[in-house]
């Protein structure tokens, strides 16, 4: 079991690694001169220089590198360049904005995804089914943008139920900050909402086609226990799977909604680094997406594991 | 139980279906009753819709269905549920899919006992264990905490016959519950439902396409052809002397173990099973009954009482007695070639194919420790020009990959393939064209050996313009000579393989195969997903293929009796190595391997009189990853001789006429072993 563990965490770390590498060398190398992107483009040769050697920048790549890695590990992200305060706090705060958001999201579409696409998979072929994959393949094509500002025009200002504007304090306590994270979580819901539809109609499906689910019809067990302990039990897995694949884009990749709805998450700081080229902020920001890829990958990699005997038994080695 | 006048219709876009027409017939307690049909027979949409289990386009139309007085198909269906698990039960085809992957077996008994005993948790995981002992699972503790993928499917199959039982029903349905297991576990698990069925008071609908299985285990038997049931009696009644030409004929198709081609030929039915849609107007199997007369042709006959409990729908059984006498004949005299003369086609050296496991993960494939399946572990054996070998086997036991690496399509790791005295090179990629044409090889499953958008005459000619140098013309005439040769309308040539039936299908793929004009062929279970009464005419076809072009075959079945009919030699694998090579006739009498009596005995022979052997193999094939030390048989083998069998491998001992066995046991002391039990096998 250990092995198994020790696997993953190691194929996690060395993906981090590797996306590491390229942040740095697309941030730190690629713009050209960091010195002269700092002092603008009429900065003295002199002041140039002196800024470069305070900077490191005149030491080897990798020892850059290595100096820029150590120093993110040991919480030292530096400051940022365009609003002068410590990189770390600013891009904690953003992600714990960015967590609550994907939380909610997650409590809103994941339960409704589950039910309605087994639902529409106990319905198949039925008008309910075809209008669920229909719907579901609407949502799922729509840009986020769209959506969003039809929640705006439908649920702000046409009814005035919810505000617009979700730009909540950076001191908000979470029970305050849910009604402003209501029409932000629905729009990402919407979006998600199709593919756990689908993903669950399809497996449902598959499942309920299965040689066990005829015969524990059969055995005389209550309709409900065949469907939740036999049908579901199986149905679910790859839909689990992509759940947790799911968190990752939840909380680094709301770029769009959050700005349509101004909401202070990851998504926008980063967007907002990268139109102001605050290269220690963009880092920050990245870095952090990076690490919330890897740990929701590998949550996923264990859940399937741990849920599928099969695996479970080959890697765990107990049952 | 009681069926009467039971008829079932499906309704579909192209009309309704009427797959089961007027069919009666009535269960005692305790008795077991075999339904024997092919596919396509209705029998399982029999079962399905007398426990009101159709698919949702399917109703009953008409009939009544009765159990222990009460009305099954009035029943409301929340009541019928009811019944489902408790009075009624049934156990399925295939054990690996019917049990759920991933909750533990014993769990999945125990739900049961919960739901239909009203256990507690606690004693009904008590009953599932006692149940799994019941069926005479080893260590039922250990299984009852097991998943599905970790157990064997003869074990499987047991689990589902304890859930079976374990409410004492009224009623079990088994619907062809052997068929996806091994002949060797077959045998165990049929001669278990004998034995167990004994002290139940529950009457048994046995379904099956298999003869055997039904001399062996059933009371009485039904025939069922079309969706009408046209005989029915005891069963040693209806095998002795059969009442309605079509089980005549069934009977007639099934190979036997104690003659091959040279002596009978195989009875094919001509045509096959007439769709519900398209059902002749008189009687339903008249189309395809050597015996019609006009008369059949106009009027559907009725199922009638012919003698005590013996019914039939043929009007004229009387007439199927002086048919019987006839039955074993050939029309064409066999030829059968002289060994001594003919040169050998293939030579195939110590061959092995070792497979590294897949899985381990990084570290193995840094280390390099990798577990390896030993599929094929030296295997030499020779084949004669325009003979047949015949290779058997359980499966698993490497037979297919043994015929794959003589193909080329698996790279042998290690041993020679010489094809007329010519090394070959292992991968088919590396073989000259002229050496590919000379290997031809047809597949088990036609379906997916058949590129589904090419026409029949396109996948034809393909192969034929592999010979090479033919003139269009050339090629356009052989593959009209090759349709005939298997019997296809020349029409047939503009058709896609979707719309011909698995037989038809088959008879291209080997069509195709002989275009190419091979020495050798190699034929991997080309028959088994086939009925019986196919099955048999395309036996016939690959013996007259032969005849006629002097083909040399590799057959490779776990049917014996198939391999018995077609095969001149005989090759018995276990475990990735031959244990057994002989002339057919001298493989099938002792003495023989211990693998081979056991497999021989194992073997369903449909005739109720034949009391075979009873020589059961226990567990199942070992892993070919831990191979067992000295003899591999030793794990299973029930002769075993002592210390010696576990530590030492076997030499081989050569017998008269090129008859080989590897065992410790000398000859002489193996005939005088097997030849007692012969004698002392109950009369």
């Amino acid at each position: 079991m250990w092995m198994f563990l020790s696997r993953r965490i190691g194929f996690m770390l060395v993906g981090m690694l590797l996306a590491s590498m390229i942040i740095f060398v697309l941030t730190q190398v690629m713009p050209g001169d960091v010195a002269k992107m700092i002092l603008g483009r009429w900065a003295k040769e002199e002041a140039v220089n002196n800024l470069r050697k305070k900077l490191g920048l005149d030491r080897p790549l990798y020892v850059q590198y290595l100096d820029w890695l150590t120093d993110f590990i040991t919480g030292n992200w530096g400051i940022s360049l365009t609003t002068r305060v410590p990189a770390r706090p600013l891009v904690l705060q953003r992600l714990r904005n960015s967590g609550r958001l994907a939380a909610l999201s997650l409590v809103m579409f994941v339960p409704l995804g589950i039910f309605l696409g087994v639902f529409a998979a106990l319905r198949e072929d039925s008008p309910i089914d075809r209008f669920l994959r229909g719907g579901s393949m609407a949502f799922t094509g729509m840009p986020e943008f769209v959506i969003g500002l039809i929640l705006i025009a439908v649920f702000a200002l046409a009814l005035d139920w919810l505000p617009a504007n979700s730009s909540v304090g950076p001191d908000a306590g979470l029970v305050e900050a849910i009604p402003q994270m209501i029409l932000p979580a629905a729009t990402v819901s919407l979006v998600g909402l199709g593919y756990i539809v689908r993903m669950t109609r399809s497996s449902t499906i598959d499942v309920l086609k299965a040689d066990y689910v005829r015969v524990a019809h059969l055995k005389g067990l209550p309709r409900g226990q065949v469907l939740i302990k036999h049908v579901l039990r199986n149905a679910l897995l790859p839909t689990i799977t992509v759940i947790a694949l799911s968190i990752g884009w939840l909380i680094g990749g709301l770029v769009v909604t959050e700005s349509v709805f101004g909401y202070p998450g990851l998504g926008r700081l980063m967007l907002y680094a990268i139109q102001r080229h605050d290269l220690v902020l963009i880092q920050a920001c990245a870095m952090i997406v990076v690490v919330t890829y890897g740990v929701s990958n590998l949550v996923a990699d264990l859940l399937y594991s741990v849920l599928n005997p099969r695996i479970r038994l080959q890697q765990f080695g107990v049952s | 139980m009681q069926v009467s006048k039971l008829s079932v219709t499906y309704d579909t876009k192209s009309g309704p279906l009427h797959t089961v027409r007027n069919v009666s017939f009535a269960i005692a307690r305790g008795e077991i009753y075999g339904l024997v049909g092919e596919s396509g027979s209705g029998k399982t949409t029999l079962a399905y819709s007398m426990i009101q289990y159709l698919p949702r386009n399917g109703r009953v139309r008409n009939g009544s269905v009765t159990l222990d007085g009460q009305d099954l198909l009035t029943l409301p269906s929340s009541q019928m549920r009811k019944l489902w698990g408790s009075e009624i039960t049934m156990v399925h085809q295939d054990p690996a899919t019917a049990v759920n992957p991933s909750i533990r077996v014993g769990e999945q008994i125990a739900e049961v006992a919960r739901a239909r005993l009203g256990m507690s948790r606690g004693k009904a995981r008590d009953k599932a264990v006692e149940m799994l002992e019941q069926v005479q699972i080893p260590d039922p503790l250990d299984v009852a905490g097991r998943y599905a993928h970790q157990l064997s499917g003869g074990m499987l199959q047991r689990a589902l016959i304890a859930t079976a039982l374990m409410t004492n029903p009224k009623l079990l349905i088994m619907d062809e519950p052997t068929t996806a297991l091994d002949v060797t576990t077959q045998a165990v698990i049929l001669d278990l439902v004998r034995d167990l069925l004994r002290d139940y008071q529950t009457a048994v609908l046995y379904i099956t396409h298999n003869l055997g299985v039904v001399a062996r285990l059933a009371d009485r038997v039904g025939v069922i052809y079309a969706g009408e049931l046209v005989e029915e009696g005891l069963v040693h009644e209806v095998y002795k002397s059969p009442r309605h030409p079509y089980t005549l004929a069934l009977l007639g198709c099934v190979p036997s173990i104690d003659a091959d081609k040279r002596q009978i030929e195989l009875r094919a039915i001509q045509g096959q099973i007439p769709r519900p849609d398209e059902l002749p107007e008189g009687c339903i199997f008249a189309p395809r009954c050597p015996m019609a007369q006009p008369a059949c042709r106009r009027k559907r006959p009725t199922l009638e009482e012919t003698g005590a409990g013996h019914s039939t729908a043929c009007p004229f059984w009387r007439k199927i007695k002086e048919e019987l006498g006839t039955q074993h004949h050939h029309k064409k005299m066999f030829t059968a070639r002289e060994a001594d003369k003919a040169g050998l086609i293939l030579e195939g050296q110590d061959i092995k194919k070792h497979f590294a496991m897949s899985g381990g993960g990084l570290a193995a494939l840094f280390s390099g420790r990798r577990p390896v399946v030993k599929a094929v572990d030296g295997v030499s054996l020779r084949v004669r020009d325009g003979f047949t070998m015949g290779l058997v086997g359980e499966s698993g036991c490497g037979k297919t990959t043994l015929a794959r690496c003589i193909a080329g399509l698996e790279k042998a790791t290690a041993g020679y393939v010489k094809l007329e005295n010519e090394e070959l090179p292992k991968s088919l990629m590396d073989r000259p064209r002229e050496t590919r044409r000379k290997i031809q090889m047809v597949f088990q499953n036609p379906e997916s050996s058949l590129n589904p958008h090419h026409t029949v005459g396109d996948i034809i000619r393909r192969s034929a313009a592999l010979s090479g140098n033919l003139s269009k013309e050339q090629i356009e005439k052989r593959t009209e000579e090759l349709l005939e040769a298997v019997r296809l309308p020349l029409d047939y040539q503009r058709r896609l393989p979707h719309e011909l039936s698995g037989g038809e299908k088959q008879r291209v793929a080997i069509a195709s195969a002989f275009a190419a004009q091979p020495r050798l062929m190699l034929c991997d279970e080309p028959f088994s997903s086939l009925d019986v009464s196919v099955q048999a005419s395309l036996m016939n076809l690959l013996v007259e293929l032969q005849q006629d072009r002097g083909t040399a075959y590799l057959y490779v079945s776990h049917d014996l009796a198939a391999v018995r009919y077609i095969a001149d030699w005989i090759a018995v694998v276990y475990l990735g190595q031959l244990c057994e090579v002989g002339a057919g006739e001298d493989v099938f009498r002792p003495p023989y391997h211990p693998y081979t009596e056991a497999l021989l005995s194992a073997i369903p022979v449909p005739d109720p009189d034949l009391h075979q052997k009873r020589i059961r193999l226990g567990g199942s094939v070992p892993s070919a990853v831990d191979v067992p030390s000295g003899c591999r048989f030793h794990t299973r083998c029930p002769r075993k001789k002592g210390p010696i069998c576990e530590v030492e491998e076997p030499p081989w001992q050569e017998l008269e006429n090129q008859h080989r066995i590897r065992c410790h046991i000398p000859p002489d002391e193996l005939r005088e072993l097997q030849e007692k039990s012969l004698e002392a096998s109950p009369p």
